[in-house]
């Protein structure tokens, strides 16, 4: 028998599936930076999250919607990564679940699944958690380079806290070396410390073609001149521009979680808009917030952005004046 | 290296799949029975003038153009009219047809058969324009659209350049390829006539990069030709489409609902400018054209066939293959735009470029699943439209959101629906919606 259809009859290679599975190789490196330096925690953290995540994506899809389950198209486990990446070695397991739970049901399934949700899941788990348990949150272990059953953890301020200290009142530890920094032998959460890591893997989805440079470039780089200007008008030793690109979870954030297709524009131009925007409520929270921290924020608060800029910005139409 | 020119917008770049490049043209020899339809162009079916019963020879004409957008239709072989009938042809749709059993291989005894190449045209316009409309010759690219209308410049409108396409960016199709090189002169003596019955000056052939022998051909022949050039394109989907030539070529974009000749561009196809030398030099209908047999599984005789209009696919699938039953899907065309075929005994028509052989696997369409907000096929368009957009107009039955997305400025090439990572046929909805917006006009 003939089989017909409709043009075209071919089709790019690249998948959603195959997609999340090269997302999940770009985040391995991170992985075992993680591991490397946070031990075995690192990892049952990590396995838990994964876990949750499917978990949940699963049970939702056979007792709620009582649909075909989305579960083997692997966003789940990229999900569950990205959450185990954004929490402390230390957490207690179970709360990890909680993060699961607001990841998958609260932030991704309630909106219709995969595609439909306004927020990255991943970062509204994490949020979820910091603003829950703040102590768990920001409870940071000094990395233990391949001490993988790290038996006594000493606690150790991450390089934003320092610098936030730096600010405030100028007494604070010393700051790592950047070389320390970029490495990832600093306190943090797992997947946020090694900028090497993260970057290997932003080398290979570009090279895999899974997402554009523009994101990334646009929030590194507008956050990184705001803090030059801020900290050649202020000399403040807490803007330390250097010291803020490598610290923290800006790489993992502009790289990883900005990049998220469905929580990001779609045109060239509004990625661009969009970066920026994180780049800026970055720096904002950063320097003027209480919190050490706001990537997860900014990333969070231009999420809410995105259907307005893909409103306003569209790609020229073939045969119209440029705009 | 000098930069090779390219459209600015959206675009993919296809594997290669011309399996066949190298393949010289060979003859495919003659059917038991052809199945000649009498709409084989946009515009209304010709009037039949023969009846069952009757003798034909090759070049025969068999039906008439009713009107200016219709085309003239001929024997493509010498024999005995069987049968004038509707038959379903490669899309579904019965068609009427004429079915004539060869008998032996008599021609018209005005067509030149000779390999003679004549390079001078010693006809005025009107002369070519008429000999292009009695040898039945359409746009061969597919679109279908009648030759002599395109090469007449209606009142008020400017043309400057003339764009012989030659850039066959298709999946598999190798067809205009091979006939570059092997009827180069020819191709360039058609563009010649072509500029004549224009009255212009300027032809430029545009061929993409992955054709070096081609290029090599065309760039040394049109040497002896003035006001014939060749210009070099990247190779990219849909560089072959009209509007996306002119504007790698020219940098002029046809604006929203315009044609090319508002730009001051008539795009001829290669095939077409062939055709042309032949029905303007040589007197000869367009009865017969060059299709590409090819597909990644079919090993056996693939290649670039001269083949008579109306044989049935089924006679060139026969050559390939001792298997029929093995093929998963016949595409009439290329992988990107081809109309895949009800049934194997459909006839060839002077639109088909390619007989595409998919297996039982590739023959299969993944199921859509649900959109991931990738902004790959925002990225593909050429023409700068949004097809999820358009997608899940259709799925909300917006219809007058369809007309602000733009819909009617879609193409139809299909560069959205291939690089869709969930599969969705945005392609499909693109169609629905330009349907769609039609109605409400």
């Amino acid at each position: 028998m003939l089989k017909i259809s409709t043009a075209p009859h071919l089709n790019a290679p690249l998948s959603t599936r195959s997609i999340m599975f090269n997302v999940i190789l770009a985040l391995l490196p991170t992985l075992i930076a993680g591991i490397m330096f946070f031990g075995f925690n690192a990892l049952l953290v990590v396995v838990t999250s994964v876990a949750g995540c499917v978990a949940f994506e699963y049970l939702f899809c056979r007792f709620v919607t009582q649909t075909e389950t989305s579960t083997w198209d692997l966003s789940a486990v990229v999900t569950g990564l990205l959450l185990a990446f954004n929490l402390p070695a230390t957490i207690p397991l179970w709360m990890v679940l909680v993060g699961c739970f607001m990841a998958i049901i609260l932030s991704k399934m309630v909106y219709g699944g995969i595609g439909k949700n306004m927020f990255n899941p991943a970062l509204v788990g994490r949020v979820f958690l910091f603003i829950s348990f703040p102590v768990e949150m920001t409870t940071w272990i000094k990395p233990q380079f391949l001490n993988f059953m790290s038996p006594d953890a000493q606690t150790a301020a991450t390089p934003l806290k320092i610098l936030k200290h730096l600010s405030a009142d100028g007494s604070a530890d010393e700051l790592p070396s950047y070389f320390q920094m970029f490495v990832g032998n600093i306190g943090g959460c797992i997947g946020e410390v090694s900028a090497l890591a993260i970057l290997i893997g932003f080398v290979y989805l570009l090279y895999k073609r899974i997402i554009s440079w523009h994101i990334t470039f646009y929030y590194l780089s507008s956050f990184f001149i705001l803090i030059s200007l801020h900290w050649l008008i202020t000399k403040s030793p807490g803007a330390d521009p250097l010291a803020h690109l490598l610290s923290g979870g800006l790489m993992l954030g502009a790289v990883f979680m900005a990049t998220d297709y469905t929580t990001s524009p779609m045109s060239p131009n509004g990625k661009i808009i969009f970066a920026i925007g994180c780049g800026v409520l970055t720096y904002i929270i950063r320097i003027y917030g209480v919190y050490p921290e706001g990537v997860s924020f900014a990333i969070l608060i231009m999420n809410a952005f995105v259907p307005l800029i893909d409103k306003l910005y569209i790609p020229r139409l073939f045969g119209t004046a440029r705009r | 290296m000098i930069k090779k020119k390219t459209f600015s917008i959206g675009g993919i770049h296809l594997d290669k799949h011309k399996i066949t490049a190298a393949m010289p043209i060979v003859d495919a020899g003659l059917p038991e029975l052809v199945y000649i339809p009498v709409k084989q162009h946009i515009g209304a079916p010709a009037k039949i003038l023969v009846k069952k019963g009757d003798k034909v020879k090759v070049g025969t004409l068999l039906a008439d153009a009713d009107g200016i957008v219709s085309a003239d239709i001929h024997s493509s072989v010498s024999g005995e009219i069987v049968k004038i009938d509707e038959i379903i042809d490669a899309d579904a749709y019965p068609e009427t047809m004429i079915v004539i059993k060869v008998e032996g291989d008599e021609h018209e005894p005005n067509i030149d058969l000779s390999p003679t190449i004549i390079s001078e045209i010693p006809y005025t316009p009107e002369e070519i324009i008429n000999k292009v409309r009695s040898s039945g010759i359409v746009g061969m690219g597919g679109a279908g659209y009648p030759t002599p209308v395109k090469i007449t410049i209606s009142e008020g409108k400017k043309v400057d350049t003339l764009l012989i396409n030659g850039i066959e960016c298709e999946a598999y199709l190798t067809a205009d390829g091979r006939l570059m090189v092997e009827k180069a002169e020819q191709i360039i003596i058609g563009a010649r006539i072509i500029n004549k019955a224009l009255g212009i000056q300027n032809a430029i052939i545009a061929i993409d990069e992955n054709k070096p022998e081609a290029i090599e051909i065309m760039s040394r022949l049109t040497k002896k030709y003035v006001g014939v050039n060749v210009c070099v394109c990247q190779s990219k989907y849909p560089q072959g489409a009209e509007k996306q030539l002119i504007a790698a070529i020219t940098g002029r974009e046809v604006p929203p609902g315009k044609l090319p000749v508002d730009v001051g561009c008539i795009v001829h196809n290669v095939g077409t400018a062939f055709a042309i030398y032949e029905a303007v030099q040589k007197n000869k209908p367009l009865y017969e054209r060059i299709v590409t047999v090819t597909g990644d599984d079919a090993a056996e005789h693939l290649g670039n066939y001269r083949v008579r209009i109306g044989t049935p696919a089924s006679f060139l699938i026969a050559k390939t293959t001792q298997h029929p039953e093995h093929i998963g899907k016949i595409i009439f065309g290329g992988g990107m735009m081809g109309v895949s075929a009800v049934n194997m005994d459909a006839p060839l028509t002077k639109l088909t470029s390619g007989i595409l052989l998919l297996n039982d696997q590739d023959a299969v369409k993944p199921p859509e699943i649900a959109c991931i907000r990738c902004a790959k096929c925002l990225d593909a368009c050429p023409m700068g439209l949004r097809p999820f957009a358009i997608a899940s107009a259709i799925k909300s039955n917006d219809f007058a959101e369809l007309k602000r997305l733009h819909t009617q400025s879609c193409i139809e090439c299909g560069s959205c629906a291939f690089i869709c990572p969930a599969r969705i046929p945005l392609l499909d909805y693109c169609k629905l919606g330009k349907i769609e917006v039609k109605k409400q006009q």
